[in-house]
Order: C-alpha cells, then sequence, then structure tokens
C-alpha cells in the first residue's frame, strides 16, 4: 500500500462518495455551533422543511456577542440579545445540544470542544468560523465553512469538497525558554506569508511541535487559517491521548480501548509525499510582535520596525506603508520601545488554562503600568475560568491591576463592549490585526500571553526576560 | 440561488492586497439574523466617514470621496478587479451577501482566500483567478477607460474586454454546473441519501465511539 500523510488518512475515511470531477462527498463527524454564523443556515433549513441529519452530531454555545461583564441582567445590546437567543431558540427547536450563556461549560467554541472531548483525534470537524483549524491539534481534519456549508451539513452531515494540496511544516530542534508555541506560529507566518497555505492542508511536525502540550498545539493550529491553510493538523500521540482521556464525549471503556488502537495509526507514514515541504530551525525563533495591518508582518522583539524604503515589490511597499500609517508607528524603530494602551489576554488562540497560567506567571507581584488603560482577562470557558479560580490565578491578575472576566471572544473582534477606540494600541493574544478588528481604528500587536502580561507591566512591548532586569533596575 | 451564464457589466478596481473579510464586512453588521440587506455596508469603513451601525440608514451619512466604491464613474459596477489574497479572514459568509447584495457578481483577482472563494459559488458570485499580469492591464485599462465593461462568459470561460481581446478562465465542473442552473447543493447532496447511509452503516462498525 503507498504511503499516506495524514492527511490523505483523514480524508480517505471520510469519502462517502467521490464525483469524476474531483469533488468528493465528505462525511462530517462534529459540527460545532454559534450565534453569528447560524442564524440564516437554521432559517435556510426551516424554510426547505429539512431537519438535522443527525441531531447528535451538533454542539452549540453563543460566544461571538456575549458580554463578559456581569451577565445576570442578560444582554444589554439588543441585537446582540436577539441573535443569542435565535441560537437558543434554534438549538431548542431543533432538539440540538447547547451549552447556554449561564451554563458552565459555555465558552468559545474552539475552547468548548476540545475540553468536553467532543473534538476527537480522527475526526472531521467543522464549524461557521475560520478558526475551526485549532482542532486539527488532536490529529483531527478541521476547518471553517460558511452559513450555506453550516445548512449543508446540517441537512446532510456532509460537504462538497476537493482535497487540498498538503504542505508539510516542519519545525526542527527546540526553541529556547520563553519562546512559546505562539511564537513558533507567528515565526512559520512570517516565514510562509498568510498566503503562504493558501490551498494546502497544513500538517505541523518536528520536535518543536510535538514537544507542545495540547494547548500550544492548539494555539498552532488556530493560526494555520491565518497562513491561508483551512486546515492545520498534528499527529496523535500520548500527549493527545492523555488530552482527551476522561473527558465528557470522550469513549469510555472498550469504546475508548478500540478508539486508542485506532488513533495509533493517525500519523503521515514514514516515506509519505507531500506537494511541499518548509523547514524551520526552532533554535533560532525569539519571542515574536507584529508591527502591521496582517499576521504576516511580524518581527521578532529585539528587532526593528521594517523599512518600506528596503522592499523592491511595489505592491508589498504600499502595503507596508500603508499599514505603518494605520498603526501610527515608523520605520527603524525598535519595537520595545513601543508603547500600548491596552493589553488583552484571551480568544480562541490563547485562553486555555495553560495561556492563563503563564501570564499569571508574568504578572505575579506585579503591578500594570500606570499608563495601560486597561488589562483584560477573558477566559476561554466557564470551565477554563472555574479551574483558574480554584489555582487562584484571578486573585494574582487582580491584586496585579487586570481585569478578570467571564467567558468569550471578548475584544477579540469587538462584537461586544470590549473594544479599543481609534488610535489605541494593544498588546493582544488573539490572532488578527486587521485594520478595525478590535475597534475602529484600534492598533493590534499579536504577542503571547506572556508578552501581554509583560507589555501591560511595563507599559510597552518587552521580552519577558528583560522584565525581571527592569524590575531590578528600579529598585536599585 | 441566482443563475450565473453571462454578464457584460461595469468593472470597478478596489487596488489592494490582502482585502480582508472584516474590511468587506465589519462585524457590527453580522449580528443581524437575516441574509440579505447588507449591501449598503459593504466596505462600511472605507466607504464612510462616520462609523456605522446596523440599523442606521445609510443614504444620509458622509461618505468617503476618494474611495473607489464613491466615484460616480464606478456606480452599478457588477465585475469588481481585486488584488491578491482577496476575501482573506474570517469565514463570514456576510461578505459574498453583502457584495451580491451590493450588485457584483464577478470578482477578478490574483488569488483568493479559500473559504471566501468557496462561499461566492454559494452566492453566485463567480470568483475568477487571473495571472497578475492580466490582472495588471485590467486594471491599467480600468482606471484610464471611463465606462470600461467586460464581459463574463461563464459557458465559454472567456472575459472579453471592449476592444474584442479576450481572456480564458478555469471553473471546476461541478462549480459551474451548479452556478449555471443556479443549482443548491442541499437537493443535490440528498440525491446520494443511499451513498450517506451506507457510509454511516460501515463506519458505525470501524469507529462506533463516532455515533454515541
Ligand atoms: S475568539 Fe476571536 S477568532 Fe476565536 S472564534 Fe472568537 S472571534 Fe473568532
Amino acid at each position: 500500500m503507498a504511503a499516506k500523510t495524514l492527511y490523505d488518512k483523514l480524508w480517505d475515511a471520510h469519502v462517502v462518495r467521490s464525483g469524476d470531477d474531483g469533488a468528493s462527498l465528505i462525511y462530517i463527524d462534529r459540527q460545532l455551533v454559534h450565534e453569528v454564523t447560524s442564524p440564516q443556515a437554521f432559517e435556510g433549513l426551516r424554510l426547505a422543511n429539512r431537519k438535522p441529519w443527525r441531531v447528535g452530531a451538533n454542539l452549540a454555545t453563543p460566544d461571538h456577542n456575549v458580554p463578559t461583564t456581569d451577565r445576570t441582567a442578560g444582554i444589554e445590546d439588543p441585537i446582540a440579545r436577539l441573535q443569542v437567543e435565535t441560537l437558543d431558540k434554534n438549538c431548542d427547536y431543533f432538539g440540538i445540544t447547547e451549552f447556554k450563556m449561564d451554563d458552565i461549560r459555555q465558552g468559545i467554541v474552539h475552547v468548548v470542544g476540545p475540553e468536553q472531548g467532543a473534538t476527537l483525534p480522527g475526526m472531521t470537524v467543522v464549524c461557521g468560523d475560520s478558526h475551526t483549524s485549532t482542532h486539527g491539534a488532536f490529529g483531527a481534519l478541521a476547518h471553517g465553512i460558511g452559513t450555506s456549508e453550516v445548512e449543508h451539513v446540517l441537512a446532510t452531515q456532509c460537504l462538497i469538497q476537493k482535497k487540498s494540496n498538503s504542505l508539510l511544516i516542519s519545525v526542527d530542534g527546540r526553541v529556547a525558554d520563553g519562546v512559546t508555541a505562539k511564537d513558533i506560529v507567528l515565526a512559520i507566518i512570517g516565514e510562509i506569508g498568510t498566503a503562504g497555505g493558501t490551498g494546502y492542508a497544513i500538517e505541523f511536525s518536528g520536535e518543536a511541535i510535538m514537544a507542545l502540550s495540547m494547548e500550544g498545539r492548539m494555539t498552532v493550529c488556530n493560526m494555520a487559517i491565518e497562513a491561508g491553510a483551512r486546515a492545520g493538523i498534528i499527529a496523535v500521540d500520548q500527549t493527545t491521548i492523555d488530552y482527551v482521556e476522561g473527558r465528557p464525549y470522550a469513549p469510555k471503556g472498550d469504546q475508548w480501548t478500540m478508539a486508542v488502537e485506532a488513533w495509533a495509526d493517525l500519523h503521515s507514514d514514514a516515506d509519505a509525499k507531500f506537494d511541499k515541504v518548509v523547514h524551520l530551525d526552532a533554535t533560532i525563533i525569539k519571542p515574536q510582535v507584529t508591527w502591521g495591518t496582517s499576521p504576516e508582518m511580524v518581527i521578532a522583539i529585539d528587532a526593528t520596525v521594517p523599512n518600506p524604503a528596503d522592499e523592491t515589490d511595489t505592491v508589498k511597499r504600499t502595503g507596508m506603508e500603508a499599514a505603518l500609517k494605520y498603526m501610527g508607528l515608523q520605520a527603524n524603530v525598535p519595537i520595545n520601545q513601543v508603547k500600548i494602551d491596552r493589553s488583552f489576554i484571551g480568544s480562541c488562540t490563547n485562553s486555555r488554562i495553560e495561556d492563563l497560567r503563564a501570564a499569571a506567571g508574568v504578572a505575579k507581584g506585579r503591578k500594570v503600568a500606570e499608563s495601560v488603560k486597561q488589562a483584560l482577562v477573558v477566559p476561554g470557558s466557564g470551565l477554563v475560568k472555574q479551574q483558574a479560580e480554584a489555582e487562584g490565578l484571578d486573585k494574582i491578575f487582580i491584586a496585579a491591576g487586570f481585569e478578570w472576566r467571564e467567558p468569550g471572544c471578548s475584544m477579540c473582534l469587538a462584537m461586544n463592549a470590549d473594544r479599543l477606540g481609534a488610535g489605541e494600541r494593544c498588546a493582544s493574544t488573539s490572532n488578527r490585526n486587521f485594520e478595525g478588528r478590535q475597534g475602529q481604528g484600534g492598533r493590534t500587536h499579536l504577542v503571547s500571553p506572556e508578552m501581554a502580561a509583560a507589555a501591560a507591566i511595563a507599559g510597552h512591548f518587552i521580552d519577558v526576560a528583560d522584565l525581571e532586569t527592569l524590575a531590578e533596575g528600579i529598585e536599585g | 440561488m441566482k443563475k450565473f451564464t453571462k454578464l457584460t457589466g461595469t468593472a470597478i478596481p478596489l487596488d489592494r492586497a490582502n482585502v480582508d473579510t472584516d474590511a468587506i464586512i465589519p462585524k457590527q453588521f453580522l449580528k443581524s439574523i437575516e441574509r440579505s440587506g447588507f449591501g449598503p455596508n459593504l466596505f462600511d469603513e472605507w466607504r464612510y466617514l462616520d462609523h456605522g451601525e446596523p440599523g442606521m440608514d445609510s443614504s444620509g451619512r458622509p461618505i468617503n470621496p476618494d474611495f473607489v466604491l464613491n466615484k460616480k464613474r464606478y456606480q452599478g459596477a457588477s465585475v469588481l478587479l481585486a488584488r491578491e489574497n482577496f476575501g482573506c479572514g474570517s469565514s463570514r459568509e456576510h461578505a459574498p451577501w453583502a457584495l451580491e447584495d451590493f450588485g457584483i457578481r464577478c470578482i477578478i483577482a490574483p488569488s483568493f482566500a479559500d473559504i471566501f472563494f468557496n462561499n461566492c459559488f454559494k452566492n453566485g458570485i463567480l470568483p475568477i483567478v487571473q495571472s497578475g499580469d492580466v490582472v495588471n492591464r485590467l486594471f491599467k485599462a480600468c482606471e484610464s477607460t471611463e465606462g470600461y465593461q467586460l464581459t463574463v462568459d461563464l459557458t465559454a470561460q472567456t472575459i472579453t474586454t471592449p476592444d474584442g481581446e479576450s481572456f480564458d478562465f478555469e471553473v471546476e465542473v461541478f462549480r459551474k454546473h451548479c452556478l449555471l442552473n443556479g443549482l443548491d447543493d442541499i437537493g443535490l447532496t440528498l440525491q446520494h441519501v443511499e451513498d450517506i447511509k451506507a457510509y454511516e452503516v460501515r463506519r458505525k462498525l470501524e469507529a462506533p465511539w463516532l455515533f454515541v
């Protein structure tokens, strides 16, 4: 039998029917649903008098529009409220399990799925959200879809798809201390560009990737879409299995044994052929900060803001000039001198317990700088919040001057009240630094949770390692 | 879904690379539970000088005269010329809904983001990939000629300029078939109900834990 990539294996296991023109009917094992991209899909279903094909394959929770402040009074914004209520009504009507706003299990879909064991190795997972790539961390084929496809999956449990090309990104060697999963993925995007993965399913591998925890792997796969790939996947190993075991939706008893046996095959065969292979040296990756309005506009914390004059490609140069103007930055300025107004720790990229532990580790015993207007910590789910509180992380954050909030997407896309004002600069652990993403005129710099915490304390971007010297300098 | 067969329409050049779906339709408009009415808010942040919110009447809002969508010569345009990686970012189908509602039926660019590309076909919009050279030439011609119109023929898979020059383009057979006939994917898939059921029976034996 020919050697297969992990992507080949996942694809082959889900083909219901292949057409003669390369478009196949692919079976979907799990659909995650949220309030923003589902109302029109449910409406379509109702208009056509259709029912969900397999109700139990769907799991819903509101996340984009929910307030992160006190929720006892409900949602103030009437339009947002209607959308969340519409999700509740649709789920009740069709019998779909939903973790509603007051459920401890509510949270960002991409945090909730894995946390519940609703995302399993070997599955196909979809959601009307581009960051569905997150779930690929489990050796699952996971990608975002549009609302028409949400309806298609509800009605048929299938998608019509063409197989992508395969791209292997191997991050070789180990990263230095203080370099996180977020830094790895930002470095990858800096290397291949935001369209570098277009048309590909990316498999992330190499020592630096396999050394990551599941949280770290999810951070990496989460941003596969920022490299243009709909799906990012990582092979299954003991780390994956240990994470999944015992979760509410994970298989139990004999089925668990059977599943673990089947999952042992979820890796690329040694001699499998990829359409493209990229190698990155992990040892030279440093903590990363984006400087522009696209995730590929990224530099190391000890670097200076690039100069468009050095760029020979005219389209790129114009893009850089526009980005610097929007970001209110000068070329050649050391990025660690750039001051911030707000810091945001959260989003489906970095709001899991490990991210909060890392940020709290930096915040412990320190204070948010006077010049920083707001430092927000938004856990990814109610259960993450509960766990963090059990560990006392909330107290550390609050003592340091951070705000401790209820779970949701929050300032990642600013659909609720959490947002940047025009011209405000934010150190953010989210995944998109597009113009206006965190509020009209807002300026987003993507960083790791450690750096977002450190920047809140220093008042400017800073290598966590330098925070020590800074403190000593002040004391001495 | 609206059919797409042959279209002759004014072209409008949007000269920016990496235009993301947040720019095409800003997030505040995603709170709507409707599928239509997004046209007035297409490119809202670039198009108007004030901040737009859902439910606002856009007809009286101050417009940005420099933004291409507001130029008189491009009114009524239906063919959008765009640059690399058009439609990147969020998977929101509100982006093609807004474009379609505004009147755009065809987009020509050197490359598109995958999810957006796919979403276009579901909404009667034809996205066409052309080489950077061809796109450059179309941009130049369009910017220098008022009332520049392109004819896009899906059956023949050609784009024809006003001087009769013609460029071929590629499109997947299945997608072409659906667009030409305005077919709904769900109906097509449901013709294969027996295949889906057979798959489920087979898969349940191999991986029963996926069906609990
Ligand atoms: S946290 Fe941000 S990126 Fe993730 S699903 Fe929510 S809005 Fe999208």
